[in-house]
């Protein structure tokens, strides 16, 4: 099989760049070999939050001038907010409504009830220009009883915090009952399926609408449209209060959902994507690669012009970690990471961890390169690139959208 | 005297909640003595908990000890009848690689003989089968009667008997003076921790099983004892390579143990000396990793692939003998102290040395003392008395019965016949918390209302919550949920849940690389990246 360029890996790096270059003509192929970090996203994508020094950002448009050269975000350089504004678009078009502006923070509400600061929200989930929307409000809270993965106690506590007053309304569905015979069944993506449902919906809106009265704020976990949008829609057009969806954890039913709207997007534009499915080898000439074979086509080869890889960082097997170095397994490139074990964690897990900044060496193109010699048309993007820790500095989601989209520049 | 003050006296006052302290405590409680038990941290927060949770032979000290030895095997099959839901009897084999030579194993075999230990030589190939495992390289094999123990289920079955029998057990409470009068020990003051009040509780006699923090204990009624920190590094992996223990028969060494138990095997130790200003923040180093893992693969060569769930590190209580200030000569044996005759201090005893295997031993050695000199005449029945979670020696107790979901067989497993006070009768309660280990909600709540529990780590000490091959992934947002519930307080269960995420990670970032590197990624990805915890305190 032959294509113009093959991207490695399906989450949000890979459909990215596999969006835009079919859009400009070009025939792709992703292979993805499962879940990505979209599925445990909160619905929401970082572009950048803090700086290395520990200063939080307002505006990141102005601040990408203060980050490290080796940073993707340095390498894509003066057309950082080209890019930014043209991944808003990108996911606008794709059928993932989202709001905000690279130049100004907005905030996002965690699974603990606390704000944190963001870039880009699902629009139709809940988006804040402000990190204490709640002050002053009466929120009703709805929460499923004995659903462990969201915490309402917690994030009552953090909202109440604010200067808000919550009151919690537990829901009790025959329907969601019976997920409950078996144990492990009570996760977020179950309890959003049996919302699929328009019985089961319609009985939970009779519940809203009896206890809603008096209220300025209508709350309750994210645990619906995991397919398309519609079940959220029709809450909100329902309930006269304003409602906020608050993300529980994983999996994360907003996060699901953007993956499945970029790779039906992606479809529609005729691109191919091979779920399930895992690079085992490549054909490499020189510094050129030819072809890669995969578990499901271990003899037929998968050959392209150009090849990017979007395999994601350790959590995906982008990167491997032994007791000694780390390593890119698909084409062996040059991977930044320090010497000694002891200098890739600090004790404290909650405190900036060097390991995170490690990833593949990539030249002034994204070109990944094997002994300081760059590939002529393998290239990286996302969070398998070096030089940026996306939980510290907060900048997961704006790596991987903007690197692809310079990337697919380049390709084009 | 007011009957409040009665309160606060007791015949004896123990200090340490370790094994040791909770076997003490419930002997000296079963003899009918009024107990105070005081532990500063949580039950076997030190070195109880911090071993191989091996149900010691003997037969390791046989041919270096052989008082230790025959001290092991009497209490090993004392522990197989009065705490069978504490123990797995695997057996052990003790290998000999071709680099060790067989001259070691015709001393070993002798030795064990002599300590009453039961070793038999048996064929290589049978041994291969018996243990598939091991390493085939191995030139000669001995079989003998080690085990599995669950330390942290062994010290609270002693809490809780010694509790049923009247103790007073107070966790997080730590004492910071002994109180004396004319040169006589007659109470501890002990500070809360949660309060951060002070208080006096007054008896004639008290024992100090601190362990090794008995050494800074005892300097505080101004007598020494002469104490040789000892750390044992150990790794946990994910799975049981082994379903028998396997030790190197050569002179003890690094790494040459490799011990089932639960859904885990553990390797260990090195040993190094440590300075008394690190025993309570213990971290396993890089080299301690590779030489557990480079010895470990000889034992059993799978260990090589195998992944490495955690790493973490004891203190040994090894004390000197008394007519040896140098500290050369050092014991593993039982050490108990009556410093009324030592040292000329009244109402005051140390006990320690000795092992985990011997911690019945050491109670009731201190707790004839306590007898004699409180006066009381009454015999140790502890070497037959059942323990609870033991008593009940049917197919409940051994989580056999095919009527029971998986949920039942690990709580029956874990508590023995006390897995019946579960609450278990509505859904809510059989909701799973932590999927690796198989807890329910009505588990934590068990434990939340009747184990003193505090917070997540003693939670997990209890039950087993976040163990698993995740390390407290999802668990761990789940049971602080429950932790809040119970104790109406969001905010401390959320400091709770970082502490305990902490805690994880003090044991993961020793051995983070492969799968174990993508585990920890999720979960700071979760926790700091999408929860925002990182920002939280």
């Amino acid at each position: 099989m032959k294509f113009d360029t093959i991207i490695i890996g399906g989450g949000l790096a890979g459909l990215t760049c596999g969006i835009q270059l079919q859009k400009s003509g070009k025939k792709c192929l992703i292979v993805s070999s499962g879940q990505s970090a979209l599925h445990f996203s909160s619905g929401a994508f970082d572009l950048l939050t803090t700086l290395n020094d520990g200063t939080e950002v307002e505006n990141a448009v102005e601040a990408v001038s203060k980050l490290d050269s080796n940073h993707p975000y340095s390498i894509i350089g003066s057309k950082f907010a080209h890019y930014a504004e043209e991944a808003k678009n990108l996911l606008n078009e794709s059928g993932v409504a989202v709001v905000g502006s690279a130049d100004k923070r907005a905030y996002k509400i965690t699974p603990m009830g606390t704000m944190k600061p963001t870039w880009l929200s699902l629009a139709d989930f809940s988006h804040f220009d402000n990190p204490t929307p709640f002050k002053g409000k009466k929120v009703a809270l709805f929460s499923i009883a004995g659903f462990l993965d969201f915490n309402t106690k917690f994030v009552v506590d953090n909202i109440e915090a604010t200067g808000a007053t919550v009151k919690i309304i537990n829901i009790c569905l025959p329907e969601i009952e019976r997920l409950r015979t078996s144990p492990t069944e009570m996760r977020s993506s179950n309890i959003a399926k049996v919302f699929q449902n328009e019985n089961t919906l319609n009985a939970l809106l009779s519940t809203l609408k009896c206890n809603t009265n008096g209220f300025d704020v209508v709350a309750l976990p994210a645990v619906f449209g995991l397919f398309g949008p519609e079940p959220v829609k029709v809450i909100k057009e329902q309930i006269g209060t304003p409602v906020c969806l608050i993300p529980t954890m994983p999996p994360s039913v907003p996060g699901v959902r953007a993956q499945r709207q970029l790779r039906s997007a992606f479809e529609r534009l005729g691109g191919t994507y091979m779920l399930g499915d895992t690079v085992v080898s490549t054909k490499v000439d020189g510094l050129k690669a030819k072809s890669l074979y995969t578990v499901n086509h271990v003899e037929e080869p998968l050959e392209a012009d150009n090849f990017v890889l979007a395999a994601g960082s350790f959590f995906s097997n982008g990167l491997h970690a032994t007791p000694y170095a780390i390593e890119e397994p698909i084409f062996g490139a040059d991977v930044n990471f320090l010497e000694g074990r002891a200098n890739w964690f600090d004790q404290n897990v909650f405190n900036k961890q060097n390991y995170m900044t490690f990833g593949v060496d990539v030249d002034s193109t994204f070109h990944i390169k094997k002994n300081g010699k760059s590939f002529e048309n393998v290239y990286a993007i996302g969070s398998i690139l070096s030089g940026f820790n996306p939980i510290y500095e907060g900048c997961g989601g704006g790596v991987s959208m903007l690197t692809a989209l310079c990337v697919a520049d380049n390709i084009k | 005297m007011s009957l409040d003050n009665r309160r606060d006296e007791f015949d004896v006052i123990i200090v340490g909640g370790g094994a040791t302290g909770a076997g003490t405590a419930r002997d000296c409680a079963l003899r009918g003595l009024r107990v105070l038990l005081v532990e500063r941290f949580d039950f076997a927060a030190g070195a109880t908990g911090r071993n191989h949770g091996l149900l010691h032979s003997g037969a390791r000290y046989a041919v270096t000890d052989g008082e230790s030895a025959s001290e092991c095997i009497k209490e090993n099959m004392i522990l197989r009848k009065i705490a069978s839901h504490c123990v797995e009897e695997n057996d052990g084999l003790f290998i000999s690689l071709p680099e060790d030579g067989l001259e070691y194993q015709a001393k070993f075999v002798a030795a064990c003989q002599a300590a009453g230990i039961r070793a038999d030589i048996i064929d290589p190939d049978e041994a291969k089968i018996l243990e598939p495992s091991v390493n085939p390289e191995i030139i000669g094999v001995v079989r003998v009667p080690d085990g599995s123990v669950d330390p942290f289920r062994l010290t609270l079955a002693n809490v809780i008997d010694a509790k049923e029998h009247g103790a007073t057990v107070l966790v997080y409470h730590e004492v910071v003076e002994l109180i004396k009068e004319f040169g006589k020990v007659i109470g501890v003051r002990v500070a809360n921790h949660k309060t951060k009040t002070t208080h006096d509780y007054y008896a004639p006699l008290t024992v100090n099983a601190g362990g090794i923090w008995g050494h800074g204990i005892a300097a505080k009624a101004g007598v020494t004892v002469n104490m040789f920190p000892a750390k044992g590094s150990l790794l946990i992996f994910g799975h049981r390579v082994n379903n028998v223990v396997l030790n190197r028969c050569r002179k003890p060494a690094n790494a040459d143990i490799l011990v089932p138990g639960d859904t885990i095997c553990l390797i260990g130790t090195t040993s190094d000396r440590v300075g008394y200003d690190e025993v309570d923040d213990m971290r396993v180093t890089a080299e301690e990793v590779d030489i557990l893992l480079s010895e470990g693969e000889k034992l059993a060569p799978a260990l090589a692939t195998t992944r490495v769930l955690r790493a973490y590190a004891g203190v040994r209580p090894l004390v000197a003998a008394d007519n040896d200030p140098s500290g050369r000569s050092i014991s593993r044996g039982i050490v108990l102290l009556d410093h009324a005759t030592r040292d000329g201090v009244e109402g005051f005893a140390t006990i320690t040395g000795g092992k985990l295997m011997t911690y019945r031993l050491m109670a009731e050695w201190a707790t004839d003392l306590a007898c004699k000199k409180l006066g009381v005449d009454k015999k140790c029945t502890t070497m037959v008395d059942p323990l609870p979670g033991s008593r009940q020696n049917d197919d409940l107790a051994k989580g056999k019965s095919f009527l029971m979901t998986t949920e039942q067989k690990s709580s029956v497993h874990r508590h023995g016949e006390l897995a019946a006070k579960i609450p278990s009768e509505n859904i809510y309660d059989n909701s799973l918390v932590c999927e690796c280990e198989d807890v329910t909600v009505g588990e934590v709540k068990y434990a939340i209302k009747e184990l003193d529990v505090h917070n997540l780590v003693d939670l997990r000490r209890r039950t087993r919550v976040g163990m698993g091959t995740c390390q407290g992934e999802l668990c761990a947002c789940r049971a602080a949920g429950l932790l809040g519930e119970a104790h109406d307080c969001s905010q401390k269960a959320q400091k709770e849940l970082a502490n305990f995420l902490n805690e994880r990670w003090k044991g993961t970032y020793p051995i983070t690389w492969g799968e174990t590197i993508r585990e920890c990624e999720y979960t700071q990805w979760v926790y700091s990246g999408v929860c925002g915890m990182d920002k939280m305190f």
